[in-house]
């Protein structure tokens, strides 16, 4: 006998081997499914009741365009889209150069408090979007003390909304040009310096191409976050109409919710269009970053090290002052007759019938949200990641999980409303539940945890199955006693992104909540619409207050996890 | 004494794979693979990197499953069974390591899951520990160990179920190389006290010559051959395997007649596979280290002269160029000799020097040219 047994005279192809399932295979596709179930019924199914009602009229018969044709004839409410491109170009503009800057500040120079300077400009994500606009109408409103320096202009528009907007994006841009600009190789930068390059020169030459993508990916989120945010435009916009407020209005206030679903496909488009356009320009994205790279060490510079401080002062102040300028109108008595310190408009009770309740809701909605979203997604994600075979269903799994990322809060509202307000829903016990809220607030903020869960996942050696298997030892039993231990950080990361952003958001849950469930963040549209704008103010600093809270406990408990098991983690 | 070397054709083997081939969408990464290996050895599959030998491993291991063909082990068909239904032992080049867990818990991680008691599993973690030479290690974390002592400990969790089969994908590739050396020592002793059939993929051909019983050797899918390190590296069955084991000269030659080729004007003996025709064209393949200079008298074969074109110092032995046919006035080298520094010595050996030398007809290899592609 042969050692070497050759392939020999052509046999009819030889038959397929498909592998046999094993009890992990069968658990993770059974789980699989499952998610693919949770996020049909949580996002696509709900799209898809919002796209069917735009072509239906109010006696629920299709009408096929009919909708779409009396929007786009009616200028009143086509007027919206040239309003909120403006908007959201404009702020776009505005917020690039002055995160950039402030990024540029952070990772390349030597400037002095740095980590201070970061923590202010990070502080906007812990507020609603409706604080700046209160800060600012307190500056610049009819009575506000700085009206002057409007010089008869009013702050109540494109204007308002634009600063606003500018103090509410600039962190989020900030961090994704952070991450690009601490990238860098300090090869490049010798060797440019090397040839004689002059400072401007490897600014626009090496500096700007590296964060290209950096840059390219912060404009399509500030663009997307100033189209679709509700809250701004709804304190300050004055007559100055937007998307966002068109649907609320046409919802809300007309009932018309055939127009509502009109003009949420519409506020879509935008986003889907600036998701798609980021995805496949991050694709081409090449690794820039060899394993060979060493960091840049930024060297002391002390003309630029200073202005950049300067720089940095200014904007970072100005951030910190916004908030305290809520903060203060929070405290002050009668605006702007009676300036004596007062805890008073923290007595929501007297402004809200539901009063500190709708506190309690937002923070039983920030935990359920960061309980079973973290939960879902994380262990979604470990399927997802870890599974093997089963390509299609993956497949579908992966695409929903992103779908989430391209819907705007408020036309994700509207949709449940529609979905789950269906008459033929078997679904529908859970309309105006605190169950939809949570549902609502873990599939809005799905894709960023999704996407943090995935990076962490793959950071692991993908051949720890491979020897769970060969141990016969199962896969969720890995899960449990390795994959979750080591990925505790991102765990942690994901849960405080949750709880956070359902303690502030506005828009995705404006639609949603029931008498009984109303939160913080709907109590603060409902008192200022009422004018009481210092309980609006005060709601806003709690809901600062907790996030923060949440966020410092946050630091501190990563901090102790860092201590306790540096053991084993590699420096 | 060593049963590992016993692969006894005879017997019935361990492990067989029949026909079998992996693709990749369209790409073919394996191709119509044969091979048998007995109970005992150590094999290794050696290549160039891509050439499909994780693939083939995986396969075996059931981690990524052949696309067709059928794989026995112990007599049993396990073609399509999970890994989790498979018996084998697997270590990375990554270590894979548990880096949470302490490295008792690494080494013991498969026993747990068997619910033995506990004092059972201590002391056969203690007991593989031994074995791996890091009796102290256990209270340690992966992280606090060097990558020597990491693979180690991988390499006893591999061991930890007694499996049928040891499985290492380049496991001392991402090593340095004083490391490396001992520690290819070290498996190869484990594998003695064993006798656990091993497979191991490398793509350093030093370390499959002085690990394996037998070397597989691959090419872009396919085995090239099938043989101990001797037959490897004495005869090797392609051009490839020639040139991709050790250092050979290519000459091109044609063939002359049964058993002789000529190379330009020289006529040379050789053992000329029966397929070859009078003017086929051929490649002939000589090592180095089988140019004879010593002791040429006038009954040896293949005997000619060459002009010494070259000589490059390199400790104990030489490294020369030699200049044949209508180079001897001067010209380029043709065919590379190894020379022992005592030859070099005795023989008075230097550079522009037109001596006899010749070339054993039992160390040429004829490949027909061009070398078929796989
Ligand atoms: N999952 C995969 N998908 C597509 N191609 C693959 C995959 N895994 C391996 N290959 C390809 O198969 C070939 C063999 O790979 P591999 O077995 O890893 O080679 P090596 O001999 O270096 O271990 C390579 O060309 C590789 O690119
Ligand atoms: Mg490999």
């Amino acid at each position: 006998m042969s050692a070497v047994t050759t392939g020999s005279l052509h046999e009819a192809a030889p038959a397929t081997i498909r592998r046999q399932l094993d009890r992990d295979d069968v658990l993770m596709r059974v789980g699989i499914a499952l998610l693919i179930c949770w996020l049909f019924f949580t996002i696509a199914l709900p799209l898809w009741a919002l796209l069917s009602k735009s072509f239906q009229n109010q006696d629920g018969q299709f009408v096929g365009l009919a909708n779409f044709i009396t929007y786009f004839s009616t200028p009143a409410l086509f007027q919206s889209v040239w309003n909120s491109l403006y908007v959201a170009i404009l702020s776009t503009v505005i917020v690039l150069p002055l995160a950039f800057a402030y990024a540029y500040a952070l990772t390349r120079t030597c400037m002095k408090w740095k980590g201070l300077f970061q923590a202010l400009a990070l502080i906007p994500i812990l507020a609603p979007s409706l604080l700046p606009a209160i800060s600012l109408i307190y500056l610049f409103g009819n009575q506000g003390f700085l009206k002057e320096l409007l010089l008869g202009g009013s702050i109540y528009g494109a204007g308002g909304i634009v600063i606003a907007q500018v103090f509410y994006c600039l962190p989020h841009a900030l961090m994704i040009l952070v991450a690009a600009l601490s990238m860098a190789d300090a090869r490049l930068y010798e060797a440019a310096d090397a040839l004689g390059a002059s400072k401007v020169r490897i600014f626009f030459t090496v500096t700007l191409p590296g964060a290209k993508y950096g840059v390219i990916s912060a404009g399509f989120v500030v663009f997307t976050l100033v189209i679709t945010d509700f809250g701004i435009a709804k304190v300050i916009g004055g007559r100055f109409n937007v998307l966002a407020t068109d649907i609320y209005k046409q919802v809300i206030g007309q009932q018309n919710f055939e127009m509502g679903a009109v003009v949420g496909i519409i506020l879509l488009l935008p986003a889907i269009l600036a998701f798609a356009a980021d995805r496949i320009i991050q694709r081409r994205q090449v690794a820039l970053l060899s394993a060979r790279a060493v960091p840049l060490e930024p060297k002391p510079e002390p003309r630029r090290d200073w202005a950049m401080f300067a720089f940095c002062a200014v904007v970072g102040g100005l951030i910190f002052g916004i908030l305290l300028v809520s903060f203060w109108a929070s405290l002050i008595t009668r605006w702007p007759y009676n300036l004596t310190l007062t805890l008073k408009n923290y007595f929501f009770g007297d402004f809200d019938t539901n009063g500190w309740e709708a506190y309690w809701n937002s923070v039983i909605l920030a935990l359920w949200t960061a309980v079973i979203g973290t939960g879902i997604v994380f262990v979604g994600a470990w399927l997802l990641e870890k599974s093997r075979g089963f390509a299609w269903g993956r497949g579908i799994a992966q695409l929903l999980a992103m779908l989430p990322m391209a819907v705007p809060g408020l036309v994700l509202g509207l949709a449940y409303i529609f979905f789950f307000n269906a008459k033929w829903n078997p679904l529908g016990f859970l309309y105006a539940t605190m169950a939809i809220l949570v549902i609502n607030s873990v599939t809005h903020f799905y894709t960023v945890s999704h996407l943090t869960a995935t990076t962490a996942l793959k950071q692991l050696d993908p051949e720890f199955e491979a020897v769970s298997a060969s141990l016969r030892v199962s896969l969720l039993r890995t899960m449990v006693r390795v994959t979750v231990p080591v990925c505790l950080p991102a765990v942690l990361d994901i849960s405080i992104y949750l709880f956070v952003n359902a303690m502030t958001t506005v828009s995705a849950v404006i639609f949603l909540y029931s008498t009984d469930t109303k939160l913080a963040s709907v109590t603060i549209v409902n008192m200022d619409e009422s004018g009481f704008t210092a309980a609006a103010a005060a709601m806003a600093m709690t809901i600062v207050f907790t996030s923060a809270g949440v966020k410092i406990a946050h630091v501190l408990l990563t901090r102790r996890l860092e201590r306790t098991t540096q053991a084993w983690r590699r420096r | 004494m060593s049963i590992a070397t016993n692969h006894n054709p005879d017997g019935a083997p361990y492990l067989r794979i029949e026909r079998l081939t992996k693709q990749f969408g369209s790409f073919t990464a394996l191709k119509d693979i044969g091979l048998e290996i007995y109970p005992g050895e150590f094999v290794c599959f050696l290549g160039p990197s891509g050439c499909g030998k994780t693939t083939l491993l995986r396969a075996i291991a059931g981690l990524d499953i052949q696309t067709s063909g059928r794989i026995f082990q112990g007599g049993k068909d396990i073609s399509a069974l999970p890994s989790s239904h498979r018996d084998f032992g697997i270590v990375f080049q990554s270590y894979a390591l548990f880096p949470n867990l302490s490295v008792s818990a690494n080494v013991g991680y498969g026993l747990v899951s068997r619910g033995l008691p506990k004092v059972e599993i201590e002391t056969r973690v203690n007991e593989l520990l031994h074995l791996v030479g890091l009796p102290d290690a256990g209270r340690k974390y992966p992280a606090q160990l060097s990558g020597g002592q990491q693979q180690r400990i991988a390499l006893a969790r591999a061991l930890a179920l007694s499996p049928g089969l040891l499985l290492l994908d380049e496991p001392l590739s991402a090593l340095d190389a004083r490391v490396r050396s001992h520690l290819r020592v070290e498996i190869r002793r484990l594998h003695q006290r064993l006798g656990v059939t091993t497979i191991m993929v490398t793509h350093d051909q030093e370390e499959a010559l002085t690990m394996a019983d037998r070397i597989v050797v691959m090419n872009h899918g396919v085995i090239e051959q099938v043989g101990t390190p001797t037959e490897v590296y004495r005869k090797p069955a392609s051009a490839f395997v020639a040139d991709f084991v050790g250092t050979t000269n290519f000459l091109n030659a044609v063939v002359a007649g049964p058993g002789h080729v000529r190379l330009g004007d020289i006529n040379l003996a050789c053992e000329l596979d029966v397929h070859f025709g009078p003017g086929n064209d051929v490649t002939l393949a000589i090592r180095p280290e089988d140019v004879v200079v010593r002791n040429i008298g006038p009954a040896t074969p293949n005997t000619f002269d060459a002009r010494i074109a070259e000589i490059e110092f390199l400790g104990s032995f030489c490294r020369v160029g030699l200049a044949i046919n209508g180079e001897l006035a001067g010209g380029p080298p043709a065919l590379v000799a190894d020379f022992s520094i005592n030859a070099v010595r005795d023989l008075a050996i230097a550079e522009g020097k037109v001596m006899p030398v010749a070339l054993p007809p039992d160390r040429l290899r004829v490949f027909a040219r061009p070398p078929q592609a796989p």
